[in-house]
């Protein structure tokens, strides 16, 4: 067979989860690493304000406030044996990636500088606490690029630029990958042991998102195709400060820095929402509270969104009221100069994007889709679980925000992704290397290749009526306005009946490039069958459940229910058909109680 | 508005040699150059082939000529450049499809200036972090905001001229880890880049600067690496 690899493991994707992966499974195998990008271009370089860690660097801090305050961000959802796991690696994960380099900014001491971020607190005052390690606002940038700096140090072997359509399991297990490499438009079978999927989200789904082009759910979607099943998908964060329309990333670390949020009448409105951490309570609760205003008739100028004030006169003045102070006690201030260097491409994406200058103009933002919490259910050693008693499929993994371990939950809190990323990436890639040693390639099957090409030729040799790029534009914007947000009854039958039509208006659509090479007309018509695929299972599984948690607000259940609805949602495709079953959540040390921020 | 939107067309599948095709669209003076391209992509010609990911800047895919000057897609608005515009791809790499230019001669020069930390020191006796005030942090500061996007190295008429020259993206590297007072490996970056493909190919044409979407001060970063070849001395 032509183009065939043999490696003991291979790493589907190069983000942060992939990298760390194929760094940690490299020194015990023969490892891959697989991106349908070059590795810099991966999304967790957008991440911006920080990875927590309970250093405690500026003020009093320890890992369990961090476990608790992941728990609580959760809503009681996230497995709370996995959420400790990574807290208490928080710290030396953070620190390994000072040992490789990462230039976090500092304390006048030389440690690690940290910031506030929603939802992280000091669990006896219930006071913001100072706990995400940064680099400026480009915190994932700088993670992205040393990770991929010690893999070139490291001679880890990359394919950049191939993209993974297919896993193959044999006999029960893993036994490799198909992929397109995208120059010459020729596929290519990836005979491994192990294969860890770290392909990222799906946030393209939405109109409004802060994610990349590539983030089309294409790893979760290849696994429902292969009958696996995916867990908690209807759990998706949106973030409250995207920039109006355009959805880019406002990071939360300007409101770690004292920026507040103002409705159109000039008023700080988050002290009504939560009165203790205000306007750094976690996304899910500071997102509703936005909506709330805007449908209250408080937007801007009666439109969708609200003010973000990051002016140095403003935030001095609400640090006051709210009698914040800097570690030595004084009042908290700020300058404009202090703050540009804080946060220098936030004021650059103002400038670029709006014509605005954040230190002497308030910004319009919108909430915007940002994190898939659900994806493919793994334990804490990225091993990939197909069932309610955590069943582990052999030399299968996952890492990353594809993955769902849980310790989101039902609402990530922020800088727990670039955590959750570092230290399971790690971990997956330790655990496939182990299984590697001493486990045999499966036989591949006769024509390996076989499904990519029937969805490719599938494509290709559509009827040709339908649109690519109008399909896809219908679809984000049914499902941010009917599965965002707020949800209820009727936008999500509407939404899913939409899904079934698009879904076979999909069958039928027109590729024009006939071409093999770089064929990027049929890599998105096959990323949008992805985006279909994950779409269908979020509008399934959100309408399934009958309760508000977290990220998912029904308006026509809006109670959190604990009695019914304390459990994982897993969802399987068979035949077309979306099946929902059910795991138990761990809850080891604390109890679900009322959630106020 | 109105404007009109020539792009540089090569499919080597089809095409024997390249052309321009033209498209007259109607859009909003704040949408991005690359809302375009995917506007003519999702309704004009589905096979027009170019690289994009994250849409704002940060992730290094989109870099292109527009007007002639080196500029991301994804950061550059309508009301930027005016109603007539053309892309072309990047000069100076083999154009593979339409936008779409071949990286890896890019790359691998990226991977020869040791781009990567390097302290084989024992870490510190507490295991924590390896102390740096925030002075000595600042100084490569501004050379850790690269995207590989090779905006800068392909606006240079060194890079343009000779083939080995590892160019402005490369340098910038170089810098970052050369600058930072706990990496250890800085004399035998400084041997590389002092040879002749190094910072002598440098001319202060200050094209790089320009082009740099981070607004990287590249000149600078090279001047300063040219003194440290001369002096020896890191500071």
């Amino acid at each position: 067979m032509a183009n065939v690899h043999e490696f003991d493991v291979v790493v589907v994707g190069a983000g942060g989860s992939g990298l760390m992966a194929g760094l940690y499974a490299s020194r015990g195998a023969k490892t891959a690493v697989i991106s349908k990008l070059y590795p810099t271009r991966s999304h967790t370089g957008a991440a911006q304000g920080g990875i927590s860690a309970a250093f405690g660097n500026l003020e009093e801090d320890k890992p369990e406030w961090h476990t608790y305050d992941t728990v609580k961000g959760s809503d009681y959802l996230g497995d709370q044996d996995a959420i400790e796991f990574m807290c208490n690696e928080a710290i030396d994960a953070v620190l390994e990636l000072e040992h490789m380099g990462l230039p976090f900014d500092r304390t006048p001491e030389g440690r690690i500088l940290q910031r506030n971020f929603g939802g992280h607190t000091n669990n006896e005052t219930g006071k913001p606490v100072r706990r995400a390690c940064h680099a400026a606002d480009r915190t994932g940038h700088m993670i992205l690029q040393t990770l991929y700096q010690q893999c070139l140090k490291n001679k880890v072997n990359f394919f950049d630029e191939y993209q993974v359509l297919d896993l193959l399991l044999v006999n029960g297990k893993a036994a490799g990958v198909v992929a397109v490499e995208l120059a010459t438009g020729e596929l290519h079978t990836f005979h491994a042991k192990a294969v860890i999927f770290a392909t990222g989200g799906h946030g393209r789904i939405f109109e409004v998102t802060s994610n990349a082009y590539a983030y089309t759910g294409d790893g979760a979607a290849i696994l429902l195709r292969r009958g696996l099943p995916l867990e908690d998908m209807e759990f998706f964060q949106f973030h409250p400060t995207g920039i109006y329309k355009l959805g880019i990333l406002i990071t939360e670390g300007v409101r770690g820095e004292g920026g507040v949020l103002i409705n159109g009448k000039g008023e700080r409105f988050m002290p009504k929402y939560a009165s203790h951490v205000k306007d750094l309570a976690s996304r899910d609760v500071v997102s509703r509270a936005i909506y709330t205003e805007i449908r209250e008739g408080r937007g801007v100028n009666g439109q969708n969104y609200v003010y973000l004030d990051s002016r140095p006169e403003s935030i001095i003045k609400y640090a006051a009221e709210d009698g914040r102070t800097n570690p030595d006690g004084s009042p908290y201030t700020i300058t404009a100069e202090e703050l540009l260097k804080k946060l220098p491409d936030i004021v650059d994406f103002n400038r670029v994007y709006l014509g605005i200058d954040p230190m002497t103009q308030m910004m319009p933002i919108q909430p915007t889709a940002h994190y898939t919490m659900g994806g493919i259910p793994t334990n804490k050693f990225g091993e990939v679980v197909i069932d309610d008693k955590n069943t582990a499929f052999p030399g299968l993994y996952a890492a990353g925000e594809c993955a769902c371990v849980s310790v989101h939950g039902a609402n990530r809190l922020g800088t727990n992704s670039l955590l959750d990323l570092v230290v399971f990436g790690k971990h997956a890639g330790l655990r496939a290397a182990e299984y590697a040693k001493q486990a045999d390639f499966q036989k591949l099957p006769d024509d390996p290749t076989a499904e990519a090409r029937a969805q490719f030729d599938g494509l290709r040799n559509g009827s040709g009526k339908e649109n690519v790029f109008d399909i896809s534009r219908e679809m984000k914007k049914v499902m941010f306005e009917d599965v965002g947000i707020y949800r209820n009854e009727k936008g999500m039958k509407a939404a899913i009946e939409k899904i079934a039509e698009w879904k076979e208006r999909f069958k039928h659509v027109h590729i024009a490039d006939t071409g093999r090479v770089f064929n990027t007309e049929l890599l998105n018509a096959w990323e949008l069958g992805n985006m279909l695929e994950v779409a269908d299972v979020i509008a399934e599984c959100a309408l399934n459940r009958k309760e508000s948690r977290g990220g998912h607000s029904r308006e026509d259940f809006q109670k959190r229910d604990d009695v019914n609805w304390l459990k994982h949602t897993l969802a399987w495709k068979k035949n077309g058909k979306t099946e929902i079953g059910y795991k138990p959540v761990t809850i080891t040390k604390y109890q679900p109680k009322e959630r106020v921020y | 508005m109105q404007v009109t939107l020539k792009v540089f067309r090569y499919n080597p599948d089809v095409d024997k040699k390249w052309h321009y095709e033209t498209y007259n669209l109607d859009i909003e003076e704040t949408e991005r150059i690359l809302d375009l391209l995917e506007l003519v992509k999702g309704h004009y010609d589905g096979s027009l082939s170019f690289r994009r990911s994250c849409a704002h800047g940060v992730c290094g895919s989109d870099a292109m000529r527009i007007n002639g000057r080196n500029m991301l897609a994804c950061k550059t608005l309508v009301r930027d450049v005016g109603d007539k515009i053309a892309v072309e791809p990047l000069l100076g790499l083999k154009v593979i499809k339409d936008l779409i230019v071949d990286m890896e001669p890019f790359f691998d020069n990226y991977k020869k200036v040791l781009p990567y930390f390097i302290n084989d020191s024992p870490l510190p006796a507490d295991g924590k972090e390896r102390l740096q005030s925030p002075g000595e942090r600042a100084r490569f500061d501004d050379t850790t905001k690269c995207i590989l996007c090779a905006a800068c190295t392909t606006s240079c008429p060194s890079f343009w001229g000779s083939d080995d020259y590892l160019g402005p993206a490369a340098l910038v590297a170089a810098h970052r880890f050369i600058f930072d007072s706990r990496d250890e490996a800085a004399s035998e970056r400084l041997r590389i880049i002092s040879e002749t493909s190094g910072v002598a190919r440098c001319h202060t044409v200050y094209n790089c600067t320009m082009a740099c979407p981070r607004d990287i001060q590249i000149t600078r970063a090279i001047g300063e690496l040219k003194m440290a070849t001369l002096t020896g001395k890191v500071d």
